[in-house]
């Protein structure tokens, strides 16, 4: 069983959700983002989700396009992204670390050298946003033999088709996006995820979590209600962009953010 | 002529396949839109109204056929080959643009869309779309980065009085890519009611086959004037290739035509030795950037590099898949001219023929000026004259320390 569907077991059994947030590795600068990953695992993170920054992420608001870009700034590589994951893996070996960006970084690594590195590493999953099942045909085997989650996004507009398709190629959990945009969005609707949400479960049977638009506790309590797991992105890296200059002030600013989350999802 | 087929016509592939090339590499937030617009195209593509209104447009707002001129100074100068212009810039709106935005354009009206969205550079196709726009009375928004913004001024004023709205661009690297980046952000966005007119030959299937689809007119035109004009076809075919969209539209229908070769004119910046150009056939490598698998001007890690050229229009750090494929099979030939020889190209061209060619396509000129002096003079080239080059005069003249 992988690291992360232990976990969503786990969290089955007491009755909680999985809180996972998202942040951009490399910003504001490396040796930031370890001591960050510890900081959310200390505030309640039950997975981490790691973006590898890219020169041109189509999916973002300006948020996380900024935070790729202070990355960038200061030479971020995919290899130093899984460098950070040996380090994190030193003291953590529980907490489920997947790798989110765009497919290529991964490409020019190439394939069979990223999964082995990334196994080596310690990552147990990898969300690639511009790589949809149909064209994961020919690498998803690389995935899959090293065991490695491959989690795919679904949006309002997916055809109950394409969810039938993505729930026999996704493993781990799906990542729902709550809404029609670009992540840093700011209106969740939360009767439109539940509906969907239910749609999405007559075809997948692994756990959904829900992205997009969740921005504090009281949005966090009401989608971890109806999901199984928050994913909070540009709230986080809002609060990292706001403190660039001061790590501590940044880890402690996030830490009572995600601990927030955490208690109203547990109340 | 031998007629032969080396090569499969029929691509791309059912997923938007050309070989290991193209395809659809978007977030999911985008599958359902373009699932819609390829169903509708395919519906569209072999229908009789929705040709009947295409071509229309193209004759009688257009202004199609474009002329077919053979260019008697600017070849006497050369010296060899016989160098015929296919003369894209006398459409309406100065480039072969327009050509694919009127089909869009007639999709979007089909899919019921009150809204389109645009990428530019040099703006010429942001000019294309809010043209379009007023003539199909749709609302129209442009996406222009920052830096070509302030090098392209003239078409910026176009489009603002064709009532568009132009969206200046400050992320990354100011330019034609982060156009398109903010485009597809504000499409995923608005996707209900919007319409995407992507101006190249790239992007995520089935932009690169129908945009191929609507340009192609200049390569059918070409081979049914040459019939007329000449008596055969000829020898080569020169496009500049920034994106590829004018390239590809008069290579697609020369792609059956073996003896006719195709030279594809990437923009050699100030030389392909360093990183300042925008010449991935010539020196990048295969990767995914805005929804296809092509040759990109990448770093070590995947990052996509800057890129320079004179001309807006060609700087951009991808092509369209079709043309990686082409190269990759060898039907077409990939070279580059650099910001010196576009610039030489476009003074003889105007001194000579007095036809003043955009930046984009003086690299096509330059570089069939050099074919031309090795070959004879009973050989022929066609050279496609993409666009005009009155957007290019602020620039050109602040090059000449004249400052307007």
């Amino acid at each position: 069983m992988s690291r992360i569907t232990s976990v969503f077991t786990e969290l089955k059994a007491a009755k909680r959700k999985a809180l996972i947030p998202y942040i951009t590795a490399g910003d504001p600068s490396l040796d930031s983002t370890v001591p960050m990953m510890h900081a959310l695992v200390e505030a309640g993170a039950d997975i981490i989700e790691l973006g590898v920054p890219f020169s041109d992420p189509m999916a973002d608001g300006p948020t996380i396009q900024l935070a790729c870009e202070r990355a960038l700034a200061h030479g971020t590589r995919l290899r130093d992204v899984l460098a950070m994951v040996v380090e994190f893996r030193a003291q953590n070996q529980h907490t489920p670390v997947v790798l989110m960006g765009y497919l290529n970084p991964v490409e020019a690594m190439g394939y069979d050298v990223f999964v082995e590195q990334a196994v080596a590493s310690g990552v147990d999953g990898v969300l690639m946003v511009d790589l949809p099942p149909e064209e994961a045909t020919e690498v998803e085997g690389f995935f899959k033999d090293a065991d490695l989650d491959m989690i795919y996004l679904v949006a309002p507009t997916t055809t109950d088709e394409r969810i039938q398709r993505i729930a026999e190629s996704g493993t781990g959990y799906v990542y729902y996006v709550s809404m029609r945009g670009v992540t840093g969005s700011n209106a969740l609707d939360v009767p439109d995820v539940e509906r969907n949400l239910q749609r999405i479960r007559q075809f997948v049977s692994i756990p959904v979590g829900v992205g997009f638009g969740i921005q504090n506790s009281q949005s966090a309590a009401q989608v971890a209600a109806i999901s199984d797991g928050v994913i909070v992105g540009s709230a986080i890296v809002n609060l990292i962009a706001a403190n660039a200059q001061q790590p501590d002030m940044a880890r402690q600013q996030v830490a009572n953010l995600v601990a927030g989350m955490r208690q109203a999802m547990d109340a | 002529m031998s007629i032969t087929t080396p090569i499969d016509l029929t691509l791309p592939d059912a997923r938007g396949h050309f070989g290991i090339f193209g395809g659809r590499f978007v977030s999911e937030t985008l599958s359902a839109a373009l699932d819609e617009l390829e169903k509708t195209y395919a519906q569209l593509r072999n229908d009789p109204d929705f040709q009947a209104q295409f071509d229309h447009d193209l004759a009688h707002y257009v202004g199609r056929p474009s002329p077919l001129y053979l260019a008697e100074r600017l070849t006497a100068k050369c010296g060899g080959a016989q160098i015929y212009l296919k003369r894209e810039d006398l459409n309406h709106t100065g480039a072969h643009k327009i050509n694919n935005t009127i089909g869009q354009a007639l999709l979007a009206k089909f899919m019921g869309k009150k809204k389109i969205i645009a990428e530019t550079g040099a703006g010429q196709h942001g000019v294309a779309s809010a043209t379009v726009a007023a003539r199909f009375g749709l609302e129209c928004k442009v996406f222009m980065g920052s830096t070509d913004v302030e090098r392209q001024k003239l078409n910026v004023y176009r489009m603002k009085l064709l009532g568009a709205e132009v969206e200046s661009v400050t992320s990354g690297t100011k330019t034609l890519k982060d156009a398109m980046n903010e485009a597809m952000r504000h499409w995923v966005t608005h996707v209900d009611d919007t319409f995407y007119i992507i101006g190249t030959a790239a992007g995520p299937h089935p932009y690169p086959m129908l945009v191929r689809d609507f340009q192609s007119v200049i390569g059918r035109e070409t081979i049914r004037q040459c019939d007329e004009q000449i008596g055969r076809q000829p020898d080569a075919v020169v496009a500049c290739v920034g994106g590829g969209s004018n390239a590809i539209g008069m290579f697609h229908p020369y792609m059956p035509y073996s003896d006719v070769a195709l030279y594809g004119v990437e923009a050699g910046g100030l030389g392909l030795h360093g990183n300042d150009h925008a010449a991935p056939l010539n020196k990048g490598r295969p990767g995914v950037l805005h929804g296809n698998r092509t040759y990109l001007m990448e770093d070590d890690d995947g990052q996509i590099m800057g890129t320079h050229s004179i001309s807006a229009g060609l700087d951009y750090p991808g092509v369209g898949p079709e043309h990686s494929w082409l190269k990759d099979v060898g039907r077409a030939q990939y070279v580059a001219a650099t910001d010196d020889e576009a610039l030489h190209a476009f003074y003889e061209l105007t001194q000579l023929e007095g036809i003043m060619p955009a930046l984009e396509s003086a690299h096509a000129i330059a570089y069939a000026m050099k074919l031309a002096a090795t070959m004879r003079s009973d050989q022929v080239i066609v050279v496609n004259l993409s666009g005009r080059g009155d957007k290019d005069i602020h620039t050109v003249a602040s090059l000449d320390g004249i400052t307007a």
